[in-house]
């Protein structure tokens, strides 16, 4: 639904700009919008910037839509700021009332130069209208940059809580922390099974000491790891079994059909073995010196 | 007997490059040459390199498994060397684990692999005897 409207908001931005933008200003500061995460330069030139798009929008005259091509650049704009609140870390209200606090002085400029009712009725609700759809697509973009922010936390999270570490010359080993769900075994899976081509690793050791529970859906993760393992030519050891884990593994009846140890130096001792290294205690020096 | 896949001799193993997409007449051909070569050349080894392999679906495992079986009954060895990654995951996903047949990395630690079990194969036989 587009139509034109015949208001007198553009003209009045244009002849009452500067006194727009610093009743504008103002009201920010009076909300307690400056000297916390946004410096008042900063946020008189968003200000200023945006004052100046939505000027250009409004001479378009399409007040109930913003999706038009007029307010392409007002919409980037506040694309921009919306997303660099959400990085930043303000709350969706703080964001919000950059473009709602708007509406003070422009709504008292209109009951300033407009005296019949009616019309000021009109002229109100048309500006309101506008505001409100400009806030709506702010919190939206907000909404969209904090969603951003936590898949690529999440993500972040994921390669952390995977490391693979080379223990020696063809003895890899993955500390797993933390549950194991379908999404994390893929990506444990895909970096051993790569360390293993990139190191020509022969045995890999899995230590769950970090995993907090083994049920039979953890098992059967385990067991596809340690299968794909062995299919590139890898023998994997799992290591970390703590007491609890061992009862409920056999009180789950799970047959994880790989050779465990209690913990990681055992597994590694038998590595050692498997890849025809051993640990030897060094020569005593002799009495009569080095 | 000439086949589309080459099938080297390396010492008493053979060693199967697999390149090409394989189909049903192509996996036939192969167990055909593959047991013969076997039985001519008295291998005790066989080496399936398949690094070259990006697509490995439940056919291919089904043959790999077969040659393996095959050559088991021929008293030869069976290891598959040179599994991509992203096949290694792909055939854990459709439960195809390839439980009896060897893997190693490469064609080297194969080679090293085939060694070991032939030398001890050949020692329990000694004590046997």
């Amino acid at each position: 639904m587009r139509q034109s409207v015949h208001t007198i908001i553009p003209n009045l931005i244009e002849q009452h700009y500067q006194r727009l933008l610093n009743g504008w200003l103002a009201c920010q500061k009076r909300d307690g919008m400056i000297g916390g995460q946004i410096s008042e330069d900063q946020l008189a030139e968003q200000a200023r910037r945006f004052l100046a798009e939505v000027r250009q929008g409004v001479a378009g005259g399409h007040f109930d839509d913003i999706s038009g091509p007029e307010w392409d650049s007002t919409r980037s704009l506040l694309d921009t700021v919306a997303t660099e609140r959400a990085v930043q870390g303000f709350s969706p209200s703080e964001t919000a009332i950059f473009v709602f606090s708007l509406k003070e002085p422009l709504f008292e400029l209109l009951r300033e130069e407009l005296k019949d009712v009616e019309t000021l009725a009109r002229e109100t609700w048309a500006a309101s209208l506008l505001i409100d759809k400009l806030g709506m697509h702010t919190i939206e973009v907000f909404q969209k940059g904090r969603e951003e922010v936590i898949r690529r936390q999440q993500e972040e999270l994921l390669e952390l809580s995977t490391p693979v570490i080379q223990l020696w010359d063809s003895i890899l080993a993955l500390p797993l922390i933390g549950t194991l769900d379908s999404a994390r075994t893929q990506t444990v899976m895909e970096s051993l099974l790569e360390r293993i081509v990139s190191s020509g690793a022969e045995v890999a050791i899995i230590d769950i000491t970090g995993v907090p529970t083994v049920d039979t859906l953890v098992a059967q993760h385990l067991i596809k790891t340690v299968s794909a393992a062995r299919l590139m030519g890898a023998d994997c050891i799992i290591s970390g079994i703590r007491p609890q884990i061992a009862q409920t593994i056999v009180h789950l009846g799970l047959e994880l059909d790989v050779v465990s140890k209690a913990t990681m130096a055992d597994a590694f001792a038998l590595a050692l073995r498997r890849v025809g290294k051993a640990v030897l205690n060094r020569a005593q020096p002799k009495p009569n010196g080095e | 007997m000439a086949g589309e896949i080459p099938i080297l001799q390396i010492g008493d193993c053979l060693l199967v490059s697999i390149q090409v997409d394989m189909h049903d007449r192509l996996a036939m051909a192969l167990q055909d040459d593959l047991t013969v070569r076997i039985v001519e050349s008295r291998a005790r080894g066989v080496m399936i390199d398949i690094s070259a392999l990006e697509i490995v679906d439940s056919f291919i495992g089904r043959m790999l498994n077969n040659i393996a079986g095959m050559s088991r009954v021929l008293d030869a060895v069976t290891v598959v060397v040179g599994m991509r990654p992203a096949v290694a995951i792909t055939l854990v996903e459709l439960g195809l684990t390839l439980t009896g047949v060897r893997t190693a990395l490469n064609v080297d630690k194969g080679l090293a692999m085939i060694r070991r079990l032939i030398d001890s194969e050949g020692d329990e036989s000694a004590r046997r005897a």
